[in-house]
């Protein structure tokens, strides 16, 4: 049971972890800028049309396997993770509520809105422009919460280590 | 003001500042 648990468990949670992060980085420091530049010669259909809503694809659902994962891996200490009931556990519940925030950005501000810009969902010029403004934010927010996030996860299973 | 977040750089300075804010708290709590 360990095996799968603490084993399996991990390594999925690492694998789709990479997959996630990676592509919100992808976002923020290949594709907005890209788009930012492709627009001013009007190039920047095909990212819009063929690669991003691959990236969302696996990028919203990567974020869920590893929550998934990630929770797997907690097992019976979930809950002193979320809710510092034992200092063993203070550095994986930082990061384990850090990738919750991230988690609820993609599902509930990133995607829906990016449905919005990517015309999968019907949406005024007006909606367009303040849902790419919710977007924008709400992922860089996520870049933002990816560094302390990675920290206390790198953290968690060497507190001796991080901390004093 | 500029909203840090407009500009990678903005935002990764205030990821690296919330990392070294949690990890003063994190560490207080755990030294303790």
């Amino acid at each position: 049971m360990d095996f799968i648990q603490l084993g399996i468990g991990r390594w999925l949670h690492i694998i789709s972890g990479v997959m996630w992060i990676g592509l919100l980085y992808y976002f923020n420091f290949v594709q907005v800028p890209a788009l930012a530049e492709a627009g001013k010669d009007g190039t920047g259909a095909g990212i819009t049309k063929h690669v991003a809503p691959r990236a969302l694809f696996w990028f919203r659902w990567a974020a869920v396997v590893t929550w998934l994962a990630g929770a797997l891996l907690l097992g019976a200490n979930f809950h002193k993770a979320f809710f510092f009931t034992h200092h063993a556990f203070y550095a994986i519940g930082i990061g384990a509520w850090l990738g919750t925030i991230m988690l609820f950005n993609v599902w509930v501000l990133i995607w829906p809105n990016q449905q919005k810009i990517l015309g999968m969902k019907p949406a005024s010029d007006e909606e367009k422009a303040k849902a790419r403004r919710v977007a924008f934010l709400a992922s860089r927010t996520n870049t933002l919460l990816s560094i302390p996030m990675l920290f206390f996860m790198a953290a968690a299973g060497h507190q001796g280590v991080f901390f004093g | 003001m500029k909203n840090p977040l407009d500009s990678l750089w903005g935002t990764v300075i205030c990821g690296l500042v919330l990392t070294l804010i949690l990890f003063m708290i994190v560490n207080h709590y755990i030294a303790r």
